[in-house]
């Protein structure tokens, strides 16, 4: 008994390794031909400005919504915790580099993961099940121009943008509402974010925000193109995509904090 | 021409072609028959390279796919229109912007003018109303679908056709138009064509050779009459069924 659980357990951990492996070729065999049909402009640049428009004009509310709402909280359990302990514009420090650093970026990046992600896993999914992909390439076109690039570039270009509307809409809640309910002036508010502002912080969160992007469009967009088995396998593609993407976020998250804040 | 030699594919465990020996030859339109699942469209897909072999070799043009670079598939690909089972067009496009893709030569591609004469003329060989250009896939019936995947095939003047199960799912008046559409076109082109289907009647109207695939090999390869004359057991099972259709007696 105890042999055949030992060999199962080695079956699996072996299963999932060779599995991890082949799923590390193909991404690199398709990130190797997206690279390639990136000298397709006149095919991409016109599909990648509608999946930009797409990206930004049906994601705007949603990420302007959430992040006001995480800067409001933010500011308001900042208030209720040092009331009375420390000078009330620290608040103001707290709430900007909070949004900026980490929340506005990551939570905007969780939001689009299973916004983006699950429209392109889906999208692509379908696309593979229903033949559309095999169609392109029988035409002799690249399915990497006309699909990937297209969708990639334009979540390079419009995460990174939202993230700094997110860090915007939420430092505005924030400061909107610890005026609400502390005795926190506007002058207060603004030395306190000053205080401690570095100009690297922005492009801390840009930077983190590009990261993202290119995690959520790329692993979405490999998991729809390796759709497998019908309507099941366009539903599991999906799913993996979120969930692999949104644990990328986070990992990422940790490394870029160590890689470019703690030098 | 079209050469498939000792062509193997396994899926995992599965032996889906077990060394198929089949051949096209310049301007014949043959009709590649079997049982659903045996592995005809994985076939098709050998020959213009979406599916890789396991062994054998493909030869289409004078050129072995299998040896065949990036830009070199993508030139011979150009000269092949593939007709998809349910049509796989593209969503996301109307009728016009699906069947201009199938204008694999850029500069013809680039050309407004030319591209509108071409998806007029495409969209009159495949008998659709006119108007048929602005609209998009989900508004089209079954039957319109795959003949404006077939309007897609053609629109890049190809030299050879694949067609994957064109009458599949179609009530049977509609099957006549497209078996007729599939003649027609090969008279009015002169393309080489190979017909996936496992309806025997149209097989027999449109093809000028007639092949059988079963348990992952070719059973047989000939004339209608052969077809007809074989004593195999295989080819006698499977036409069986059509044996009291009139269009079929010998």
């Amino acid at each position: 008994m105890a042999d055949s659980t030992t060999l199962d357990i080695r079956q699996i951990t072996g299963r999932m390794v060779l599995d991890g492996a082949s799923h590390v070729g193909r991404l690199s065999f398709f990130v190797l031909d997206m690279l390639r049909g990136l000298s397709e402009v006149r095919i991409w640049w016109p599909r990648m400005m509608i999946e930009a428009w797409n990206i930004g004009a049906g994601s705007l509310f949603i990420v302007l919504l959430i992040s006001a709402f995480a800067g409001a909280v933010t500011a308001l359990q900042t208030g209720y915790q040092f009331t009375g302990s420390i000078p009330y514009y620290v608040v103001g420090t707290l709430v900007v580099s909070s949004i900026i650093l980490e929340l506005g970026p990551v939570l905007t990046a969780l939001i689009l993961a299973g916004r983006i992600g699950a429209r392109y896993a889906a999208e692509l999914g379908t696309m593979r099940v229903t033949e559309q992909i095999d169609a392109l390439e029988s035409l002799g076109r690249s399915p990497a121009s006309h699909l990937v690039i297209p969708r990639v570039l334009a979540g390079l270009i419009m995460i990174p943008a939202l993230t700094v509307l997110a860090n915007l809409s939420g430092i505005m809640s924030g400061w909107l509402s610890v005026k609400a309910v502390l005795p926190v002036t506007d002058a207060d508010f603004i030395y306190g974010a000053q205080y401690y502002w570095r100009p690297w912080d922005a492009w801390y969160s840009v930077i983190k925000a590009f990261f993202f992007a290119g995690s959520i469009t790329i692993i979405s967009c490999y998991m729809g193109f390796n759709t497998q088995q019908g309507a099941e396998g366009v539903g599991r593609s999906t799913t993996t995509a979120v969930v692999t993407s949104s644990v990328l976020i986070l990992m990422l998250d940790t490394v870029l904090s160590r890689l470019l804040l703690n030098q | 021409m079209i050469e498939l030699r000792g062509v193997v594919k396994r899926f995992g465990k599965q032996v889906v072609l077990n060394g198929v020996d089949f051949e096209v030859r310049e301007g014949e339109t043959v009709a590649l028959m079997g049982p659903s699942g045996c592995g005809k469209s994985v076939l098709l897909k050998h020959i213009i390279g979406l599916i890789h072999p396991d062994e054998g070799t493909i030869v289409v043009d004078g050129k072995n796919v299998m040896e065949l670079k990036r830009k070199e598939l993508s030139e011979l690909r150009s000269r092949i229109g593939y007709v998809f089972q349910n049509g796989a067009l593209f969503d996301s496009m109307n009728v016009f912007e699906n069947v201009r893709l199938g204008i694999t030569d850029q500069d013809k591609y680039s050309d407004l003018d030319y591209v509108r004469g071409r998806i007029a003329e495409c969209i009159r060989l495949v008998n659709l109303p006119a108007d048929t250009i602005d609209k998009f896939p989900a508004q089209l019936s079954g039957g319109m679908r795959k003949r404006v995947g077939i309007a897609r095939a053609i629109a890049g003047s190809p030299k050879y056709l694949l067609y994957d199960e064109p009458t599949s799912g179609l009530d049977p008046v509609n099957a006549d138009i497209i078996d007729d559409l599939v003649q027609r076109l090969d008279d009015e082109l002169g393309v080489t064509s190979v017909m996936v289907t496992h309806d025997v009647r149209g097989a027999f109207r449109v093809a000028d050779r007639l092949a059988l695939l079963s348990d992952g090999k070719i059973v047989i390869q000939g004339t209608p009459q052969e077809f007809r004359g074989s004593k195999n057991e295989k080819v006698r099972e499977f036409l069986e069924r059509d044996f009291d259709n009139p269009s079929f007696a010998a």
